[in-house]
């Protein structure tokens, strides 16, 4: 028991260390590593040395192995196969596991406490266990819902839903399963209310989750990410486990400000996001104001002989890049260029792709060098000695209606400001709205023209066009 | 009143921990760069797996007969064990791509 004590002390300070180094550039992979290896000794310390009140050891081996075992092989196996596109469903979807652990877990708990009580023994006194129980199973099943539906949106299987009067139904529903929780806490623990409350904080995710607009998920996968700790810190409560406690807590606390942060890197309040000003309003704004015109294209040996003169070229990536896999090609292209004596740069804005940062590990792994990133405020200053802009994918973060038009839903997020160079082209899959489903007019303006087509072949032809030119 | 008093006396060292480990987690990534926003997402998403240790004692605690118990605390079991394996994978896959980033730059 001591020596699991200590165990539990040196995994929560590899917590604590890994995430710090984590917050470095430098540190961070020594830092998810740390971290990987406490949690290594916190299981292996659980699973030998764990004595329950009575001094008994755990038993049902064969069912922890195997348990771990298949978790740990579809982890890996999942975790080792997915597209760098697709990373941040994944980490949603693992979220949802930990939320779901928590409620199974507080499941089985009150199922034991049944079980005493149908025994014959009293549980007067354990209000608090029976409290941490309901808060552990809500709070856990909200994160598994909630989680499951962002990750549905992000691969795109759920599209957003709203209707009229949804925050309010939502609002009586979180109030109803809370009130629920209550009861139970006040009955000790009698019935079988707790699966009524487990039914209904699911839907409470699904509700929650449902008519936040896909641009928000990575905010929404953030916070409940927090969740989730604040669940397994509830776990922590429930078998005096300081680990758990620690990690727990440590995790809600940052993947809190996490999201603070995430908010302020798109400009907008978690208030805002939460109560899903765009799901609700960018409907109606969208069918009310579509910017309307005519747009012109350009031809491929065009695009390649406009930015072969050019002195400089900044390139946007967005999504459209991420979903073609066409980091290579674009490192591609701007090896190409700078052979021709182009200065090429990236323009970054800190939410293009899907979650913040997305790009930048995209572009790595490309391997085009760190400093040629720009972030959205050098960028901004860069566009104006910029001769050729090439948008690849990109949409909501370069659209002028965030400056120009307070009724549209990403009116106030600061945006990438291509007007301010020479020349902006456009690539993208046809005219269909971002995202975010609204329209944009920087397509529709004179300095624009659009090259359409799947970015990694676009980007391949004219890499070949501009070196035959 | 005397309830609740007596309720934060005897968890003060859990409420201690609660308050102490809040502030850390907020002091400890206040100023992450927004390139490193994802990793350290899906490296705070690993470190809630510890969940599991929480899941490993419920299954080791089921009654041999209680076929409830036992299903629900295997599944959760599997459940936490995705959660942390796939969680540290994903986030090292995420950083390996940084980490060549960082050679490349040296040898320039």
């Amino acid at each position: 028991m001591h020596i699991l004590t200590i165990c539990y002390l040196f995994a929560s300070v590899t917590f604590i260390l890994g995430l710090k180094m984590l917050s470095h550039p430098a540190t961070a992979r020594k830092g998810n590593l740390l971290a990987a290896a406490g949690m290594g000794i916190a299981i292996a310390g659980t699973i030998f040395l764990y004595r329950n009140e009575n001094g008994a050891p755990l038993g049902n081996y064969e069912w922890i192995f195997g348990g771990l075992i298949i978790g740990g092989i579809i982890g890996t196996v999942v975790a080792k196969k997915v597209k760098m596109t697709a990373m941040p469903e994944m980490v949603s979807m693992f979220n949802g596991m930990g939320g779901a652990c928590a409620a199974l877990i507080s499941l089985v708990e009150y199922n034991h406490l049944q079980h005493l009580i149908a025994a014959g023994e009293s549980i007067e006194g354990m209000s608090g266990t029976v409290l941490v129980i309901v808060l552990g199973l809500i709070i856990g099943s909200i994160s598994f819902s909630g989680s499951m539906i962002a990750w549905g949106k992000l691969n795109g299987t759920i599209k957003d839903y709203s209707f009229a009067g949804q925050n309010i139904v939502n609002i009586i529903l979180l109030l109803a399963t809370l009130l629920l929780g209550a009861w139970v806490v006040i009955q000790h623990g009698e019935g079988n209310l707790l699966y009524v409350i487990f039914a209904a904080a699911l839907l409470y995710g699904v509700m929650f989750v449902m008519p936040i607009g896909g641009a928000d998920m990575p905010v929404v996968i953030s916070l409940l990410n927090s969740f989730t700790g604040v669940a397994a810190a509830f776990g922590g409560f429930l078998y005096d486990n300081k680990v758990m406690l620690t990690g727990g807590i440590l995790v809600g606390a940052a993947g809190t400000l996490l999201t603070v942060l995430m908010c302020k890197a798109m400009n907008r309040s978690l208030k805002n996001v939460l109560i899903g000003s765009f799901g609700g309003a960018h409907a109606a704004a969208s069918t009310t104001e579509g910017v309307q015109g005519s747009y012109k294209e350009i031809s491929l040996s065009d695009a390649a002989m406009v930015m072969g003169y050019a002195n400089k070229v900044m390139i946007v990536p967005g999504y459209g890049l991420a979903v073609a896999q066409a980091q290579h090609a674009c490192h591609e292209l701007e090896k190409v260029l700078v052979d021709k004596g182009v200065e090429v740069k990236y323009a970054i804005h800190p939410v293009a792709g899907r979650m913040p940062g997305h790009m930048n590990v995209l572009l790595a792994e490309a391997d085009v060098p760190y400093e040629k990133l720009l972030e959205m405020d050098d960028a901004n200053e860069e566009f104006k000695t910029t001769d050729v802009v090439l948008i690849l994918g990109a949409n909501d973060v370069v659209n002028p209606a965030a400056k120009t038009d307070p009724a549209s839903p990403i009116y106030g997020m600061p945006i990438l400001e291509v007007e301010s160079a020479k020349t902006v082209i456009v690539n993208k899959r046809s005219m269909k709205p971002g995202y975010a489903g609204i329209e944009n007019g920087l397509f529709f303006q004179p300095k624009t023209s659009m090259l359409f087509g799947d970015a990694k072949k676009v980007l391949q032809e004219l890499v070949s066009e501009i070196k035959s030119a | 009143m005397e309830t609740l008093l007596g309720w934060i006396t005897t968890h003060q060292q859990i409420i201690y921990i609660v308050i102490l480990m809040g502030f850390v987690g907020i002091e400890v990534i206040g100023r992450v760069p927004s390139v490193l926003h994802t990793p350290l997402m899906s490296g705070a998403n690993a470190i809630h797996g510890v969940v599991i240790i929480g899941a490993i004692i419920v299954m080791g605690n089921a009654e041999p007969g209680n076929y409830l118990a036992l299903a629900l605390g295997f599944l959760a079991v599997i459940l936490g064990t995705l959660n942390v394996v796939g969680g540290f994978v994903v986030t090292d896959r995420m950083l390996e791509m940084f980490k060549g980033k960082g050679n490349k730059k040296s040898t320039h």
